[in-house]
């Protein structure tokens, strides 16, 4: 029962979207809805980030610069040129694409470590642009954000926020799911497995490597723009390189190549540093032997390895109780 | 217990039980804590000032409930973390606001952290203490908002008169790209003109360049500048400082109370000779004279932090001190710790002297504090001294 509700595509969603519907009889006031919205937003980038680091199996280190297109494209166009947000907020998107696009070729001919410092480059420059054109963004010291208005109403209450985000994260989860379950879905996973094999078997290997980068870093470009006219106020601390390897900790936190264990990974990583602020001092500590643990004893992140340890525990019982044929995999 | 009252009258028991109840409000009353908020970077970047903060607050509320707290009650301090991310503030704030319940909030150690935290305490209505320096925060005027420190246009202020006592008017700015320096650099711009100074040349350097002589070439092939100003913060200024002397450059140079440490003079050495720049009282807390209206303020103030941390007092744990006793102040003035009576208070504060200066507040200076409050200081010797 429990393993069925950990499978993809029909149960799990149900799931998240029940527990996105209850969450707020637990949310006590606005604080617990800001912590649930930030949960939300970092949840989008790493379900898009997983689809290209965990399923096509290229690794990005520059996230936080798409993340930060967005945000900045949003609030520059929104907050100096008045534009409408959800203008701002589209173009700031086909920006993102564009860039993603125009840069993504060439780099995503590399592999392994070149890969890695390519897109770490890409993250690189975009914080550099954002933090030295302090006429646009307000450079290192940030700029105010617009509110976000469609017509002349303003979305300001946490409350309706956490709803919004709550809605684009199903979305966002539900094409996820359908992506990789397309015959692309299964071409960026055999591309993961060998991209050698992938070509001989008429995989093209370019084009959806990619057409995924294009995709993950519209994800991030739109979490991105919620989130600074969310915060009403965005700094480049956001586009650091930092926070480029917090996005990839969260996907790899709760699992690679499984869009639950994405969001579990950002919902995880996004609360814990409040859960453990009572314990100051040792707070990093704490926080730095959690993923440790977590890593030496699920390897594969939180999600995979509850799943596989269902399997077995549900085939030990199987087998136990009588020699019958072996259920199917669950992923 | 009612037994043991038999002999008593109805009347005398009455009275008593009346009493009883009355102690026991005022006491539930005293015990509910006078809750002071903050959200300070205490680690990442900028820990080298929110730390410092940190420590001067922990220190502080321990000495004033030691005195038996304020308005009888005691304090209690609930701090947090944000490691300079604006984002981590702005959820901080939400909880030390909606969570925590807090009276007043002290923090926001940088610039990028308070502004990310104004709409909240605006629309929450809480008063806000802002330890950091640019003129945004309290310009324009926000209701809600206060801040401790010196802004960096007082400091290009204090400066260009220095210069022109000197009568030095035409000058060349060499800064980084970090926001201390872009903000510093664009309040200097801006005041130049007023102060009758002429900007010859404006020099740029990466955060973490380490050599500023081609920039500093530059300057010394422009004609006419007779003095150097760095807008800067961090290591810059120290490698800025020592490049100058190995081009041989003759003319005065001007640092900024971004770097006025001891730090800076170790890590420019000999070259630190003769540099000067503005700084708060209580880096000279000892040599100020004795008439000074700062001195038992910053001296007092150095000794406590100094013996309890063994480490060097900085101006930075200074603009907290400051946050701390103001946001006490207004609470006694207003004889509550409701926020917009605090508020109300924090805004009609008079003569309060503190570690940056002597606070004059009102409905349109939310700092209160004016020229008089920087010192303009020299190194010699390796020391900071003051310049008359």
């Amino acid at each position: 029962m429990a393993a069925r509700f950990a499978t993809p595509r029909a149960g799990g969603m149900a799931a998240l979207a029940a527990l996105i519907a209850l969450l707020p009889l637990g949310l006590r006031n606005d604080y617990f809805y800001d912590v649930a919205i930030l949960v939300g937003l970092n949840a989008i980038v790493c379900v898009g980030l997983n689809l290209l680091v965990g399923y096509a199996g290229q690794i990005s280190l520059g996230h936080a610069g798409f993340f930060g297109i967005g945000a900045y494209g949003s609030a520059i166009l929104a907050t100096r040129y008045g534009w409408p947000p959800l203008a701002a907020m589209l173009a700031a998107t086909l920006a993102a694409a564009a860039i993603a696009f125009a840069v993504g070729r060439p780099i995503l001919r590399l592999r392994g470590h070149y890969l890695a410092m390519a897109t770490l480059a890409l993250g690189v420059i975009v914080y550099m642009v954002i933090s030295t054109e302090d006429r646009f963004t307000g450079g290192p010291d940030g700029m105010t954000v617009a509110p976000l208005a469609i017509g002349g109403w303003a979305l300001r209450d946490p409350r309706l926020w956490y709803w919004v985000v709550g809605a684009l994260l199903l979305a966002a989860v539900w094409f996820a799911l359908n992506l990789i379950d397309s015959p692309t879905g299964r071409a960026l996973r055999a591309l993961h497995g060998s991209e050698v094999a992938a070509e001989v078997v008429g995989v093209d290997a370019t084009r959806h490597k990619v057409m995924v980068f294009v995709v993950s870093a519209v994800y991030a470009s739109i979490a991105g723009s919620l989130n600074a006219h969310f915060s009403g106020f965005i700094t480049p601390a956001k586009v650091t390189f930092l926070h480029s390897i917090e996005l990839v900790t969260m996907v790899v936190f709760g699992g690679m190549a499984s869009t639950f264990g994405a969001v579990v990974g950002a919902a995880a990583l996004t609360t814990l540093p409040q859960v453990l602020t009572p314990l100051k001092d040792y707070e990093m500590m704490v926080l730095g032997a959690v993923m440790m643990g977590t890593m030496i004893f699920m390897p594969r992140g939180v999600v995979p390895s509850l799943q596989a340890l269902l399997t077995r525990r549900r085939d030990a019982a199987a087998a136990a109780a009588a020699p019958a044929p072996r259920p199917g995999d669950g992923q | 217990m009612m037994s043991s009252m038999h002999g008593l009258h109805r009347l005398a028991l009455r009275l008593g039980a009346a009493a009883t109840l009355a102690i026991c409000a005022g006491l539930s009353a005293a015990q509910e804590p006078i809750r002071i908020g903050a959200f300070l970077s205490i680690t990442g970047p900028a820990s080298f000032l929110g730390d410092p903060e940190n420590k001067t607050l922990e220190l502080y509320i321990e000495k004033l409930n030691a005195a038996g707290g304020v308005l009888g009650r005691k304090l209690q301090l609930i701090a947090y973390d944000d490691a300079g991310d604006a984002e981590k503030a702005r959820t901080f704030a939400r909880r030390l606001i909606e969570q925590d319940r807090v009276d007043v909030i002290v923090g926001g150690t940088t610039t990028g952290t308070t502004m990310a935290v104004v709409p909240l305490v605006e629309s929450a209505q809480v008063p806000l203490l802002s330890l950091a320096g640019a003129v945004v925060i309290i310009e324009p005027v926000k209701k809600w908002v206060f801040k401790t420190p010196h802004t960096d246009r007082m400091a290009c202020e204090k400066i260009f008169a220095d210069m022109r006592a000197r009568k030095l008017s035409r000058v060349a700015l060499i800064s980084g790209s970090g926001g201390f320096d872009k903000s510093m650099r664009g309040e200097c711009l801006g005041v130049a003109k007023k102060a009758g100074i002429q900007v010859l040349a404006d020099e740029n350097y990466g955060d973490r360049d380490t050599d500023m002589t081609a920039q500093l070439t530059k300057i010394r092939n422009t004609p006419g500048v007779q003095a150097v100003l760095n807008p800067g913060f961090g290591q810059g200024p120290a490698i800025v400082t020592r490049n100058f002397r190995q081009l041989g450059l003759k003319m005065p140079l001007y640092q900024s109370h971004g770097v006025a440490s001891k730090e800076f003079i170790r890590l420019s050495g000999e070259a630190a000779e003769g540099v000067r720049l503005p700084a708060a009282a209580l880096l000279v807390a000892e040599s100020l004279p004795a008439s000074d209206k700062q001195r038992p303020v910053v001296v007092g103030y150095k000794r406590e932090y100094e013996s309890r941390f063994k480490s060097e007092v900085s101006t930075f744990g200074g603009h907290a001190y400051d946050g701390l006793m103001l946001a006490v102040e207004a609470m006694k003035a207003a004889g509550s710790s409701e926020r917009a009576k605090v508020r109300d208070a924090l805004e009609n504060v008079r003569g309060y002297v503190g570690t940056a200066g002597v606070v004059n507040m009102s409905a349109k200076d939310h700092m209160g504090l004016d020229l008089s409050a920087f010192r303009m200081l020299e190194v010699r010797k390796g020391d900071w001294t003051l310049v008359p």
